[in-house]
């Protein structure tokens, strides 16, 4: 076009950035790639290789090796072998190759991106302005946790080997998500990029080779689904880490239930983006361009729910279809591009198809943009006047389309963006910061964006609740996911305690002193068992000392729903749950010797044991009394202006299945740090001395404790852990017991993919602090919402 | 489209803005997240760029949007008229003829000066369409008494200045007296009769991007041809996020009233570079109807320079230097 013509139309032309770099990268290597185990390539045992292709031209890119069991063997060995070294090495040592591998990474920055975009197919202009930046800060933010970590993180160490599966739309900024932090607190990784998108990673492979990384340390086996679950279901990992979509991750939990491996997991999302009457409209549609139409919409924390307040909607409307006009999509090495290829013709197919769908349930709109003719490519797409009830307002698209949809007040924005199985992320636009902080913590996702969007950071954690997956990754939080406590490798087996009636049993000569038919305690209420039936009590000398309630499935359900009706006590200031605490202390005080002679006749222990154990009870209650408002929310500090409050929050309800092993103090050791955080709790008292939590209710209806906020059953444990790890309105459950236990919680746990905490079979000692009392209970008694606030006037 | 000229005059081919009554309901419910707004600014530059010739049309662009401008305590006719003579040629001839753009009338938009060189500098401008723009009203902290201000635009005008840019009073925004505001740049306008009027707002001292787009819409409403960001003589002059703010008005006060007024950013545009994230900025936000001059201007003096040295690297592929363009 000549200089004329340009001058006259003023329209955008060409702005190529080159790919000869990176092709040449490609080619020198032949276009085709091996494994990278030990720091050698190694061939693939299956002696096969698969295509990877451009998806914004259909060509093929380069041929990956097929990973098979064989190959991840080599690699678990591999890092297996590397550990130890690679631990013992320290801290600081680590640090130097973290920060050398973020330099590395910015030395090579523009062959990293140009290669991400031609496999991926986002537009280079994100892989260079963000994807690779944020990798190069995230190597540098993990750098200095591993300089830190002997003075930080004194108590743990790492978990051993992790393997890690990651997906396509950020492939090296998973990898770095994932590598970082692990490598950093001194585990060694098996890594698999998704098939689809290799290329990144092995050139990392290469980068990790050029620094020095000792052998073995990072190691990454390429392949498809059946490659990654040859690393889940392998037996020498200590700990998978996932990111992708619900459906995996719930065969992940599935297949590695009772395994002792350590999971997190960062799956789907439906993330609201809502939007209130006095936010600045006009930014605001610039947040929609950069929640949805980032990454063609391949975002798990997509803002891909918009919702308006009535009296903006038409306007906003309007304002985004204008918007929308001026997106370009097409080449993604075009510099001057908003939206690049949809990563594979199936994905495309998947959004084609669900957009389909939603033309019954919404009024689908997309702008006339100029679309690519070949390749995989997608068009900006709005569904407004969507209901909630809608597919297309339910299901993850995972590409670019954005359905709206209304709401009157702020409660009403609450209950419409919490209307989903996901809890992944969420968007607040209003410049009303009274509203904007009333609105964070109401929402249930891990991540919120004030006045902004997708905003990523090492410093902060990122991670979700509901089936979005649970643990964090990023900041002090996200370092807590690589770590264990030091003592938990050392803990003996638990031991099985009898509780079938013994031969011929005879009566103790007390009961008919005792001779009280302990309940259920249900919202606050001596509740008689659903099931009309009780179940005889023995003391460890064989006798029966009473009877307590057999509970079923029905009496799970009515404290669960008792349990969600408690929400005061979740709302409680921490100064009140505190005095509550304080209360139960005084008043389990004053019954002091009733509770003692209970559990020497339950447990057999000597007076004086019975004795210490009382007391050790009452000191943990105040224990987590003191804890209630002092285990506090963090300020984490991107570069950004403004501030990241990482919050530590209530989880919701929690199930908690108590041990046989100091039955008063094990119990309350749970239930304390709980119920100081503003959960709602349905215990499951041990079910061989559940009498000492029976005895409990009268302490319980004393204290103070509002009713609904601690539900106690008793009753068959592992029939009871079964259906609490089952319920979907269930947050989490922790479980304390025999292995098998372990196994059929976390296997059960996969319907709402709720948070599990189990003992996998080993034995706590209740009465030593470390291991029965303070931050690793209140982490699990905790989840962690980062709320982005920037600020400016 | 080969004939049209880049001189049109202000407002050509769209009706002026008439102004609308105070609407302060309409300021009331006026939002700016500052965090927001940078973040646009700052993320536009990567979203979009020009190369070779579309980059080197769009300095021609922006060339034609110049307002070439002196404003300093020792300027005199004969530095005024070696302006004029630049704002009539401001690419050396070769470049443009290599560039196929000879034949186009390449000239600057305007020639802005202080009153006392209107005269001067009309004179040395006849023959062409280039306008002479004065800065008015107590030019730059419009303090002086405000009938004298009114003169001071009449004077300008009757001294043969189509282009009047008034500045406002700060202190006005800066105390929220909006009715006050209005009453001032509609005076203003009723002063500059068919002259056109550039609002100056005096962004870096009324500090909030808030204060920015409430001032903007006050003057759009009181009659405002153009809005403009500063004198070139603040701390702090045009930059993107406030010149996203003002542009945003603009498109509001164009959708409520179908009336487009034009924007002009004014000091710290100094390269290429610079101008071409302006030119982007005001495709996305407005379309391409505000990259001509009758819609842009840009404030600037050495600015001109270094798009000349750009247009000749584009046609020769060497970097050139300032000594071998004329200087004005």
């Amino acid at each position: 076009m000549s200089i004329a013509e340009i001058f006259d139309k003023m329209e955008y032309g060409p702005t190529p950035e080159n790919s000869e770099a990176a092709l040449q990268w490609i080619a020198e290597r032949k276009g085709k790639f091996d494994h990278f185990i030990g720091s050698s390539w190694v061939k693939p045992q299956s002696r096969k290789w698969f295509e990877s292709h451009n998806p914004a031209t259909g060509e093929p890119l380069a041929k990956i090796a097929a990973g098979n069991t064989k190959d991840i063997d080599a690699a678990v060995a591999a890092a297996r072998t590397a550990q130890k070294g690679w631990s013992a090495l320290g801290g600081l040592a680590r640090a130097r190759y973290l920060y050398a591998l973020a330099r590395a990474v910015q030395r090579n920055s523009r062959l990293l991106a140009v290669l991400e975009t031609l496999d991926n197919g986002k537009p280079v202009r994100e892989t260079r302005d963000i994807d690779i930046p944020l990798v190069a800060r995230h190597f540098y933010y993990h750098a200095g946790w591993a300089q830190l970590q002997d003075q930080e993180f004194a108590e743990f160490e790492p978990m051993g080997v992790i393997g890690q599966i990651i997906p396509w739309n950020f492939p090296l900024l998973m990898l770095a998500w994932k590598i970082a932090p692990a490598i950093a607190a001194g585990n060694t990784v098996v890594l698999k990029p998704a098939e689809y998108t290799s290329l990144t990673a092995l050139c990392f492979a290469e980068i990790c080779k050029d620094v020095g990384l000792p052998d073995g340390v990072v190691n990454i086996v390429t392949g498809d689904g059946k490659t990654g679950e040859a690393l889940v279901k392998h037996p020498d990992i200590d700990k998978i880490a996932f990111t992708g979509s619900t459906e995996v991750g719930r065969l992940i939990r599935s297949a590695t239930a009772g395994s002792d491996k350590h999971l997190s997991l960062e799956l789907g999302g439906k993330s609201p983006f809502i939007i209130f009457e006095d936010a600045d409209l006009d930014s605001a549609v610039e947040g929609v361009v950069d929640a949805i139409w980032f990454n063609q919409g391949q975002v798990c924390c997509a803002g891909s729910r918009l919702l308006l307040q009535e009296g903006i909607a038409e306007k906003m409307i309007a304002k985004l279809q204008k918007r929308m006009e001026t997106l370009r999509v097409g080449d993604p090495l075009d510099k001057s591009i908003d939206m690049g290829a949809i990563v594979d013709p199936t994905q495309l197919a998947t959004i084609t198809k669900l957009v389909k769908n939603g033309e019954n349930e919404g009024n689908v709109w997309q702008p006339k943009c100029n679309m690519p003719k070949d390749g995989s490519f997608y068009p900006p797409t709005l569904i407004s006047d969507v209901a909630p009830a809608a597919t297309v307002a339910q299901e993850e698209i995972f590409g670019p389309v954005i359905v709206s949809m209304t709401f009157r007040t702020p409660e009403e924005a609450v209950a419409v963006a919490n209307n989903t199985r996901y809890g992944l992320a969420a968007s607040v636009w209003s410049e009303n910061i009274n509203l904007a902080l009333d609105i964070a913590p109401k929402l249930d996702c891990g991540v919120i964006w004030i006045n902004s969007t997708n905003q990523f950071d090492a410093a902060c954690g990122f991670g979700g609740n509901r089936e979005s997956g649970y643990g964090r990754e990023g900041g002090h939080e996200g370092m807590m996911e690589v770590l264990k406590p030091k003592f938990l490798s050392k803990l003996p087996l638990y031991k099985e305690t009898k509780t079938s009636a013994p031969e011929d049993f005879k009566s103790s000569a007390s009961l008919a002193d005792l001779d009280r038919t302990p309940k259920l305690y249900i919202g606050g209420k001596q509740t008689r068992p659903d099931s009309g039936y009780s179940m005889p009590v023995f003391s460890a000398k064989g006798e029966k000392i009473g009877e307590v309630g057999e509970g079923t499935r029905k009496d799970i359900r009515n404290a669960v729903e008792a349990a969600r009706k408690a929400t005061g006590w979740t709302k409680a200031s921490s100064y009140n749950r505190a005095q509550v605490l304080y209360y139960l202390a005084e008043n389990l005080d004053i019954r002091k010797p009733e509770f003692a002679d209970r559990l020497k006749i339950m447990t057999s222990v000597s007076a004086k044991k019975a004795q210490n154990e009382v007391d050790a009870t009452i000191q943990r209650l105040f224990s987590y009394g003191a804890w209630a408002d002092k285990y506090e929310s963090a300020v984490h500090s991107p570069p950004m202006r403004g501030v990241t409050l990482a919050m530590k929050e209530s989880i919701g309800t929690i199930g908690i299945i108590c041990p046989d092993e100091a039955p008063l103090l094990s119990m309350i050791s749970l239930a304390a740090p709980a119920l100081a955080m503003g959960n709602r709790i349905v215990l499951v008292a041990s079910e061989r001395h559940p009498l000492i939590a029976t005895d409990f209710y009268q302490v319980l209806e004393t204290s103070d404790v509002p009713a609904g906020a601690m539900n106690i059953i008793t009753g068959p444990r592992e029939a009871l852990a079964k259906t609490l790890a089952e319920h979907d309105d269930v947050k989490s459950v922790w479980y304390f017991g025999p292995a098998g236990g372990s196994k059929l919680v976390e296997a059960a746990a996969t319907g709402n993919m709720k948070r599990t905490w189990v003992n996998n079979g080993k034995a706590r000692d209740w009465f030593n602090i470390a291991h029965g009392e303070g931050r690793e209970f209140l982490r699990q008694a905790t989840q962690i919402k980062n709320i982005w606030i920037p600020y400016g006037e | 489209m080969a004939s049209i000229s880049p001189l049109k005059p202000a407002a050509e081919g769209h009706t002026r803005n008439p102004g609308t009554p105070l609407d302060l309901d309409l300021l009331d419910r006026i939002r700016v997240n500052l965090s927001a707004v940078e973040r646009r600014a700052a993320t536009l530059p990567g979203r979009r760029t020009v190369k070779k010739a579309y980059q080197a049309a769009w300095l021609l662009k922006a060339l034609t949007c110049i307002d070439l401008t002196t404003l300093s305590g020792d300027d005199t006719p004969g530095r005024v008229k070696r302006l004029c003579a630049k704002a009539r040629q401001p690419v050396r001839a070769d470049i443009l003829e290599a560039m196929e753009m000879a034949d186009r009338n390449i000239t600057t938009g305007a020639v802005c000066v202080y009153h006392s060189m209107v005269e001067t500098a009309v004179e040395a401008l006849k023959g062409t369409n280039i306008p002479v723009a004065a800065v008015s009203t107590g030019f730059p902290a419009g303090l002086s008494p405000f009938d004298l201000r009114v003169k001071e635009i009449e004077a300008s005008v009757s001294a043969g200045a189509q282009e009047i840019d008034i500045v406002i009073t700060r202190g006005h925004v800066l105390t929220g007296n909006w009715q006050a505001l209005y009453n001032e740049v509609k005076t203003f306008r009723g002063a500059c009769g068919d002259a056109h009027m550039k609002a100056i707002l005096g962004t870096g001292d009324i500090a909030t991007l808030r204060n920015v787009a409430k001032a903007s819409m006050v003057a759009m409403m009181a009659g405002a041809d153009f809005i403009k960001t500063s004198t070139g003589k603040e701390s702090v002059n045009a930059t993107l996020p406030v010149t996203l703010v003002m542009v945003r008005m603009i498109r509001e006060y164009h959708e409520m009233t179908g009336h487009k007024v034009g924007y002009k950013p004014a000091g710290g545009i100094s390269t290429a570079k610079d101008v071409l994230n302006y030119q982007i900025m005001m495709k996305e936000e407005l379309g391409v109807d505000w990259l001509e001059p009758d819609l842009f201007r840009i404030g600037a003096s050495s600015l001109l320079g270094d798009i000349e040295r750009q247009l000749e690297h584009f046609v020769t592929g060497r970097y050139s230097a300032d000594f071998r363009h004329p200087m004005a």
